[in-house]
């Protein structure tokens, strides 16, 4: 079958098998390895995307149901060589270690941002209760996100 | 106090650089195993046991060969020939039993997981869709699943091996002092700690992609690895490969914790396989396999008695442990517990000792190193231990510490089972986190709340921990038998435009040594860190290493970078004193440049002797061109960090609910390069600790299946799950090496897990609670509480 949609700005139509998951076509039909993949249950967020502006796992999705819809990855995130207010405040903070979640939990901090711009530190930890990670124990990746709230462009994506 | 003379007054270590990895990890720019695309390549997909413990029976592959996209499908009994047993580095004794454990079963499968067949198809989903319909029938054997069961040999697991006890090691130096110390004791205590088996998790699955030049007779490995340079040596001896053929590269890898510090079935597998077909083979582990596919940590059951005498002065530590090795020995497997062996007097003054393990087969996935690895264990049974003296004696637990502390002067200390630990302040991290704390207002909470019976009670648990970590000096390794050497390489160039390129032997997959090292060798050159370019992880550009594991990297290779940019200063020395016309004693080596003393216009700027080095033009008679120096290093010693944590809970007492309110952790890593990583190291480890202490946990059934194979079930902590942490650290420089650091990789963990559930037994000491099993779940406390009640009643 034949899938359209926009990613990262740019229109795209591909065949595909209709079981193929979102995630494996972004990473594999559209190219963009970003988006890494951490579970098979729907539960790391490793594979959170922007769909229409909203996160979503991208594992939980089939690729035929984004027909039609704006996806933003991570590589779709930074303005040219400027990195989004969100990057730089993960890489300020010592937000990530090893990266693998990071383009999830980046994506899904923004999401959270664009709901709520200026949360607590508990709304912060609720928020991204969705993405798991194993280095960083989150403390830092919060106070980036706390940090990204307070910059004049983090909460928009 | 610092040990490293800096050559200029900029100094870059100490600094809180933002780190260079960040940038391609933060844009999906970064390639781990799965992000590599290959032409060509064949997907693997792997038929695993559903049974713990049987015979194999007829293995049917042709439903998986007639589906589309199927190329090929093997059994065991097919690639027999092709490999040797995966490999075990450290028998710990003469006699270790070691049961052959071949990459695909033959004959039996030991646990659920067991790879039995793997197919091979052009897609993943092809390969997947095949393996389901791969046919294997079980001729069921008695699952040995509990370890002390295990131990009783009531089913024997391996039939060659006769038993299953893999081997009893022994470290009592002085019996006849541990028997006295006993006999004249006047408090003891004894306890019987569990460490559960923990699923490592590394956000990033395991993976491998071998890509052959079939007619070269090359192969290039790139692999989900802590360790390629040991996997090169290994996959070279299980395949028969010829060293010189292999490649092996570790991409960008997502987290390891041990879990990836191994040579594993489908590495093996995907190589032998990449030569049988001539094509790349590539295998992506789904996280719900990995469960099981993939090494687990801890799997211990502890028994420990203290001997004090009547103010609580420890003076005995006796402990037997009962090892869970799993089904199969996997590389390091049988070294694990030893690497607590000597550890289990913890911080504290004891002068004698004795420890036995008997290490035992079961049937379930094998166990090996997990963050920490042996020291988490030896911490948990101590610092648990020292919480039920204080307890017996009737101390606060902070007293029963500084009463027991090693005292700062008596550093080197030697131990009564056989260490010289380096240096440290037992009690200065002590007092400090107490009053990081505010420790006496916590216990005045906790007085208030018992006194009015609140529902939610507060707990306040003390942990101070330390560990045995820079592995390793090699003549020490050698008398564990463990098979390898502990040293690490490095190699330090000047190019010609006086950038500076650094190999190191380690393997980074999130701890920043390309920012580390960079800052070590900027800080002595006098550069910056941009001008230093840090190599590794690929055997070709990096022909030796012993890789990351064990938090040794900055302590041996971070070490081995520093000695080989000596080294490269001397010669540089040499140089500019040849160039300048004056002696080397007239030179002094300053923002990057040699300049003359006591004339300042006579300099030459690094790069200048690096260009000079290069041409060769006019070098000092038999000097070998370019600016370039390696170092293997061989630590003298372990490097011992320490600290004390304190855990601050609310326990609901009546469902049983743990809250982790506060944590306040105090490390002492001797030097710190880069605080930022180190707190970073230090936030992580910590909830690894108390996610084994409270929710961690890969729960068996009784016929050997892991309940708990999913992120659904198993219980990784999310930021919803834990606090901020309030971190401080003291600094008590290493010895050991010249920069005086030490390792923070996986201090967090180990001495997280006895905080927390120290804090949660204090909570619950009044309704006479005297032990929580870990995980402390809702359940558990709750019945701690009830049973603890019913047996006053």
């Amino acid at each position: 079958m034949d899938v359209s949609m926009t990613v990262n700005g740019s229109p795209r139509t591909d065949s595909i098998e209709p079981r193929l998951l979102l995630v494996h076509y972004l990473r594999e039909v559209a190219g963009l390895t970003g988006t890494n993949i951490g579970c098979d249950t729907s539960s790391c967020g490793a594979c959170t995307v922007l769909v229409d502006g909203e996160s979503v796992k991208s594992c939980t999705m089939l690729a035929a149901q984004a027909d039609g819809a704006d996806i933003t990855t991570i590589e779709g995130l930074a303005d040219g060589e400027r990195l989004h207010p969100m990057q730089e405040a993960f890489r300020e903070h010592h937000g990530l270690q090893c990266g693998y979640c990071t383009p999830g939990m980046v994506m899904a901090a923004v999401s959270l941002l664009k709901e709520i711009p200026d949360p607590t530190e508990a709304q912060v930890r609720e928020g991204l209760e969705g993405n798991l990670c194993r280095c960083t124990g989150y403390h830092n990746i919060v106070q980036a996100v706390l940090a990204a709230a307070k910059t004049p462009t983090g909460a928009v994506s | 106090m610092t040990a490293v003379e800096a050559p200029t007054g900029d100094r870059v270590v100490g600094t809180r650089l933002r780190r260079r990895e960040d940038p391609a990890l933060l844009t999906g720019e970064a390639r781990y195993v799965a992000d590599l695309q290959v032409p060509g390549t064949l997907h693997a997909a792997f038929v695993r046991s559903t049974a713990a413990h049987a015979r194999i029976g007829r293995i049917d592959l042709a439903p998986a060969t007639a589906m589309p996209g199927v190329v090929a499908a093997f059994t065991g009994a097919d690639l027999q020939g092709e490999w040797a047993a995966l490999p075990c580095a450290w028998p710990v004794t003469a006699d270790m039993k070691n049961p052959a454990h071949l990459p695909l079963a033959v004959g039996t499968v030991n646990y659920v997981g067991d790879a039995v067949a793997v197919v091979l198809a052009t897609s993943e989903y092809a390969a997947r869709d095949a393996a389901d319909a791969v046919v294997v029938e079980y001729d069921p054997l008695p699952a040995v699943v509990d370890v002390e069961d295990a131990a009783s040999d009531r089913v024997v697991i391996h039939e060659e091996l006769g038993t299953n006890v893999s081997y009893t090691w022994e470290l009592t130096p002085d019996p006849a002092a541990v028997d006295a110390a006993f006999a004249g004791a006047a408090h003891t205590v004894s306890e019987r700690y569990i460490q559960q088996r923990l699923i490592p998790s590394a956000m990033e699955p395991r993976g491998v992609l071998v890509v052959p030049q079939p007619f070269g007779g090359d192969f290039t490995v790139y692999s989900a690895t802590q360790i390629p340079h040991i996997l090169k040596v290994m996959l070279a001896l299980t395949a028969g490969i010829d060293e010189t053929r292999l490649r092996v590269v570790a991409p960008a890898v997502g987290g390891g914790f041990g879990s990836k510090l191994n040579v594993y079935a489908e590495e093996v597998a995907a190589l032998v396989l990449a030569r049988k077909l001539r094509a790349p083979i590539r295998w992506i582990e789904e996280r719900t396999e990995g469960a099981q596919a993939t090494i687990q940590g801890r799997g211990q059951v502890q028994y420990i008695d203290l001997a004090a005498d009547a103010d609580g002065r420890v003076t005995a530590v006796r402990v037997r442990l009962v090892a869970d090795m799993g089904a199969y020995l996997q590389l390091v497997t049988p070294g694990i517990p030893l690497l607590g062996a000597f550890l289990y007097s913890g911080v504290y003054d004891v002068p004698a000792y004795s420890f036995r393990c008997t290490s035992v087969f079961t049937n379930k996935t094998p166990t090996d190193a997990y963050r920490g690895a042996g020291r988490p264990e030896a911490t948990y049974a101590i610092e648990r231990a020292m919480d039920a003296l204080a307890a017996e004696v009737g101390v606060d637990p902070a007293e029963i510490r500084r009463r027991n502390f090693i005292a700062p002067e008596a550093f080197p200390y030697s131990s009564a089972s056989g260490l010289v630990y380096d240096s440290g302040n037992f009690r200065g991290a002590l007092d400090k986190c107490v009053d990081m704390a505010g420790y006496e207002q916590l216990r005045a909470e906790q007085a208030r709340r018992r006194a009015e019976g609140a529902k939610v009670q507060l707990g306040i648990g003390v942990s101070s921990y330390f560990e045995m970590c820079g592995l390793a000096p090699s003549r020490v390794l050698a008398s564990l038998n463990y098979s390898a050497g502990g040293w690490e390489a490095a190699t330090v160039r000047v190019l010609p435009t006086g950038k500076v390129q650094v190999v190191t032997g380690t393997a980074p997959h999130g701890q920043g040594h390309e920012t580390s090292w960079a800052m070590i060798v900027a800080d002595r050159l006098g550069l910056s860190p941009d001008d230093v370019d840090v190599l590794h992880s690929d055997t070709a550009i990096a022909p030796y290493g012993m890789d990351t594991y064990g938090s040794r990297s900055l302590a041996v290779g971070g070490t081995a970078v520093y000695l080989a940019t000596e080294k490269v200063l001397d010669k540089a020395r040499s140089i500019a004193a040849h160039q300048l016309e004056v002696a080397e004693e007239d030179l002094e080596y300053a923002r990057g440049a040699f300049n003359v003393r006591g004339t300042p216009d006579k300099s030459v700027p690094l790069a200048g002797v690096a260009f000079e080095a290069f041409t060769a033009h006019n070098l000092p008679d038999g000097m070998e061109p370019n600016l370039e120096a390696s170092t293997h290093w061989d630590p003298p010693n372990f490097t011992f960090p320490f600290g004390t944590h304190i855990a601050v809970v609310e326990v609901d007492t009546e469902t049983g609910a743990v809250k982790l309110a506060r944590y306040v952790a105090v490390d002492d890593c001797g030097n710190q390069i880069n605080p930022l990583i180190v707190e970073g190291q230090v936030h992580g480890g910590i909830v690894q600790g108390v996610a084994q202490a409270l929710w961690e946990d890969a729960v068996y059934d009784a016929d050997g299946n892991l309940l708990s194979a999913s992120l659904m079930d198993y219980l990784v902590p999310s930021a919803a799950e834990v606090p901020s942490f309030e971190t401080g650290s003291t600094v008590t420089p290493s010895p050991t090496n010249p920069m005086g650091v030490k390792g923070i990789g996986e201090a967090g963990t180990i001495g997280s897990a006895p905080a927390v559930v120290n804090a949660i037994v204090d909570a619950l000491s009044p309704y006479g609670v005297h032990d929580i099993t870990m995980p402390a779940t809702p359940e558990r406390v709750w019945k701690a509480i009830e049973h603890a009640q019913e047996a006053r009643a």
